[in-house]
Formats: structure tokens, C-alpha cells, sequence
């Protein structure tokens, strides 16, 4: 599994960066910036918090 | 298969050069009528696509994806397509959609005409800025002759559409034509087809389907017959700046770009070339040995873009030119992404305190960081062709580069732009086949 970031949704909330700092970080703009890797198993269930906190539903988790 | 005699063998899309037009009755007799039956059924269709599979052509819009597997994957025989001519050619250095649609108009319309068979499609569209005022009229007057000829033919309409640059891009061109906003789609999954409501759609470039027109009639042997190393067919180039005779040439894939820019009169004291156009990437006269086709281009970093070769002169600042780029399009951004609305200016900022001498000590190290951020994070890939175009710079400007980040600029970096382009030509270029782009607020 890894997160994509849809960027014109996202209108840099910064939500997904607060609950998953591990995984996504936040440009000097405020936009998430996400690795294209595979998600650890052990952060799958943070991942999947962040997508559901995004309140423009920008962030999706893809296999 | 009869090949004309006449035929040079890179003088195919623009028989009669780049400055005279070609009328419906000079065209049918230089081409003969459309090989399509009056219905076109699976067998006609499975013909043509293998045709145009085996002559590898590429389309011309600037990605260079085979135009095969676009016209494969809409072929599916479900009624109710739109086929979608791409004549925005929202790339100010180039013009070569213009002069296609100004010298061989029938050429695009008969390519229309035979995508349009193959995929069942219902109507055609041709899409053409509406910032420019010929093109639109050289289709319309291409239609009308064709009308009164009687050809028995699958409806065109012209759009004439916003001319903004990222407008050619074809989710961009799809949602104008539904009446959205015309700007760029987010597109995950480029093979699910384009849509307007149900109607499927294929785009596809003006030159692309013109070369289709050829390969309908002569076969994939011929057009493979032009081009050397590992490409084949022509390709239309838009050479201006530094050169004696600027202008849209035809020239066989895999020509040297020395050997294009020869065509144009030979380079008047040069010091680089701009291949692709403002998202492509800046090469050293040193590189210009390659040859212009994807592999060829690969090599010294670069892609064909939209054709276009743009020479900048010696006693010009390449740091300040690329500003100026950098700076327009950050303008042409459509503002929906992050990255690309806050980015691209910051880029441009970047390389204007640079051009004028005036950045930090850490201003590079951030230009180049923040290029490395906005690649590969928009819907489309606008920011992607900032920041190479901003690397190329510096790779191909690096010996200016240390004097300006030296807080020595240059003399030519407080100069006005040395770039010419399409619209901004001097009078030496028949102003219909140039175009009257309104991009010149670039420079």
C-alpha cells in the first residue's frame, strides 16, 4: 500500500501531516509531500487515519 | 500503393514549403481521395490500425506517446465518440500547428476523418486558440470546401477555445469542450479514456493525424522510409531566435539539430538551444550534434516537446531568458495545485535574485530544492517542465551562473529579452503563417 495525494484537492489542511508526521511531511507551502514507497505494515492503520481526516478528501491509500 | 513523384522525401506534410496553402483540389490531386470505404467496417478498421501500429508514429502534441495505442484503446466500436483535433499549440516558441492548418489543412481534416472511421466517432472537433485568428479561419475555409465538394463526411466543428498555455493539455481541452473550465484534469489512471458526460473522446495533435493521412494512403513502409536511427516519418520544427531565416521546417526524425538549424540559415552567433519549448530544456551548442528524435534527444537530456528549437543569442543572459520563462509560467499556472500555484513563482523569484546578482548564499541550494519539490506534484505536468527547464539552465549557463552568484552579473542580464518567438517575429515571416500569438507578454 502507498498514499496518493490527488493535488488538486488538496488544499493544504495539514491534517494528514499532523496524524502521520512518519509518513507524510508538509512543503514550505503547507502541502503534503508523501513517499512513493510502500507503506510499513505497522503504519498502514495511521495511514488509513490520515485518509479519513483529510477534509477535502485529497489523500488516498492505493495498493 | 503509388508514392508521387514529386514527393521529396521530407517535404510530406508541408508539400509546397511552410509559406503556401494547398487547396482541396490541389490536394486531391497530389493525394487522391480518402481510402476509407463509405462503411467503414471491422476488416477496414483492423487494416488501419495495423498500419499505423507498424509505422511507429508518435504523437506530436509533446508527450510523443504512439499514436496506436490511443487510437487502440477508443476503438472498442461503441458509438457516440468525439474525436478531438489538438490545434491549440499553447506553446509560444512553436508554430507548427498554425503553418500545418495554413499549408495542408486538408491533410489534418482527412486524418480527422479517418480517426474518426476507426473509432465510430460521431463528430470531430477541431480545437484552435482563440487568442490567434487564423487558424480558426484556415479550418473553417478547409470545411467549407470540403462541404461543397460533397464529400461525404463525419461532421467538423472548429472550437476556438481559451489560448492559455496549459489549455492544450487534453484533459484540459476535453473540459473546455464541456463547457468546464479549461484547465487540467487530475488523471491517476491515463488509460481511462477522456469523457464528456457518456461521450468518450480521443484527442489526438493536428500533425499526428496529418501523418495518419499519409499512412492511410502510401502505407507504413513509406513513412518509415524518412528519418534515420531508431525513429522514423518527419516532424514539423518551429526554429526561431539566433538563426538567419527562422520558420516551421519538416525534417526527418533523427536529423542533427546542426543540420536543422543549417535548414534555417545556420546559427548567427549562438550560445544555446531551447529544445522542446518552455517546459523542454536548454542544451549547449556542443550538444547539437544529436539527433532530433526521442532517443537522440534522451541522450543530451531533452525531448522533442513540441518541436521546437529556440536559439539564444551570444550577447543574451541565459539565467535572466530563463527567468523571464520561469516567470510566464508561473502566470500560466491554472492555480489548482499547491506546488505549481506557490512554487513556480518561488522558482522564478529564485532565478530573477540570481539573474540580478542579489540572491543569498543559499538561494541556489533552494532553487534547486525547491524544483526537486514541485516535479511530479500537479495534476498535469506544468511544474515538471519548470523545473527542468530551470536545471537545464544551470547546467547549460554554469560558467555565467558563478559570476552571477558571485553578485557579478553579466552585462546582458539587465538587457531587454533576446528571445524571439512566433508572435514577437520580425516582418521577414509572412505574418498568416506565424500566427499572432498574444504570448509575447512572456518577454
Amino acid at each position: 500500500m502507498r498514499l496518493r495525494v490527488n493535488p488538486q484537492a488538496c488544499d493544504g489542511f495539514g491534517f494528514c501531516s499532523e496524524l502521520a508526521n512518519a509518513l507524510i511531511a508538509l512543503d514550505e507551502w503547507g502541502y503534503p509531500v508523501v513517499g512513493g514507497g510502500d507503506i510499513p505494515t505497522d503504519l498502514v492503520g495511521v495511514a488509513r487515519e490520515a485518509v479519513r481526516s483529510c477534509p477535502r478528501r485529497a489523500l488516498e491509500l492505493v495498493p | 500503393m503509388t508514392v508521387p513523384g514529386t514527393f521529396a522525401s521530407t517535404a510530406r506534410l508541408l508539400p509546397k514549403g511552410a509559406r503556401s496553402t494547398t487547396d482541396l483540389a490541389e490536394h486531391l490531386q497530389m493525394h487522391g481521395h480518402l481510402p476509407v470505404p463509405s462503411r467503414a467496417g471491422p476488416d477496414w478498421r483492423e487494416a488501419f490500425l495495423h498500419e499505423i501500429e507498424a509505422s511507429g508514429l508518435l504523437g506530436r502534441g509533446g508527450a510523443g506517446f504512439p499514436a496506436y495505442l490511443k487510437l487502440r484503446s477508443a476503438a472498442t466500436g461503441r458509438t457516440k465518440v468525439l474525436l478531438v483535433v489538438n490545434a491549440m499549440e499553447s506553446e509560444p516558441a512553436s508554430a507548427k500547428d498554425a503553418t500545418l492548418l495554413h499549408c495542408s489543412p486538408h491533410l489534418v481534416l482527412d486524418g480527422a476523418q479517418l480517426g474518426a472511421a476507426a473509432i465510430s466517432a460521431s463528430k470531430v472537433v477541431v480545437c484552435v486558440p482563440d487568442d490567434r485568428e487564423y487558424p480558426g479561419c484556415w479550418v473553417d475555409r478547409a470545411v467549407a470546401e470540403r462541404r461543397r465538394a460533397g464529400l461525404a463526411e463525419v461532421p467538423v466543428e472548429v472550437a476556438r477555445l481559451n489560448g492559455r498555455y496549459v489549455a492544450g493539455e487534453e484533459s484540459a481541452l476535453v473540459a473546455a469542450l464541456a463547457a468546464k473550465p479549461g484547465v487540467p484534469g487530475y488523471r491517476p489512471d491515463k488509460s481511462v479514456p477522456l469523457s464528456i458526460g457518456r461521450q468518450g473522446t480521443l484527442v489526438h495533435n493536428a500533425e499526428t493525424l496529418a501523418n495518419m493521412a499519409l499512412i492511410a494512403r502510401y502505407g507504413a513502409a513509406w513513412y518509415r522510409a524518412a528519418g534515420t536511427g531508431g525513429t522514423a516519418g518527419t516532424c514539423l520544427v518551429t526554429v526561431s531566435g539566433a538563426v538567419t531565416s527562422p520558420g516551421v521546417f519538416e525534417v526527418g526524425l533523427g536529423t542533427p539539430i546542426s543540420a536543422i538549424l543549417q535548414e534555417a540559415g545556420g546559427l548567427d552567433d549562438a550560445q544555446a538551444v531551447l529544445i522542446g519549448g518552455y517546459g523542454g530544456s536548454w542544451a549547449p551548442l556542443g550538444h547539437l550534434g544529436a539527433g532530433f528524435w526521442p532517443g537522440g534527444l534522451k541522450a543530451i537530456g531533452a525531448s522533442i516537446g513540441a518541436g521546437v528549437l529556440l536559439v539564444l543569442a551570444g550577447k543574451a543572459c541565459g539565467i535572466r531568458e530563463t527567468a523571464r520563462i520561469a516567470r510566464f509560467m508561473a502566470a500560466e499556472s491554472a492555480g489548482q495545485c499547491g506546488p505549481c500555484l506557490f512554487g513556480l513563482p518561488a522558482i522564478a523569484g529564485d532565478l530573477e535574485l540570481i539573474a540580478e546578482g542579489s540572491g543569498d548564499e543559499f538561494v541556489l541550494d533552494r532553487l534547486m530544492a525547491r524544483c526537486g519539490l514541485v516535479s511530479g506534484r500537479g495534476a498535469c505536468h506544468h511544474p515538471d517542465g519548470v523545473a527542468r527547464l530551470v536545471r537545464s539552465a544551470l547546467a547549460t549557463f554554469s560558467a555565467d551562473l558563478a559570476g552571477h552568484l558571485r553578485g557579478r552579473p553579466c552585462a546582458w542580464a539587465a538587457r531587454p529579452t533576446a528571445l524571439r518567438f512566433p508572435g514577437t517575429l520580425p516582418a521577414t515571416a509572412a505574418p498568416p503563417e506565424r500566427g499572432t500569438s498574444q504570448k509575447a507578454r512572456a518577454a
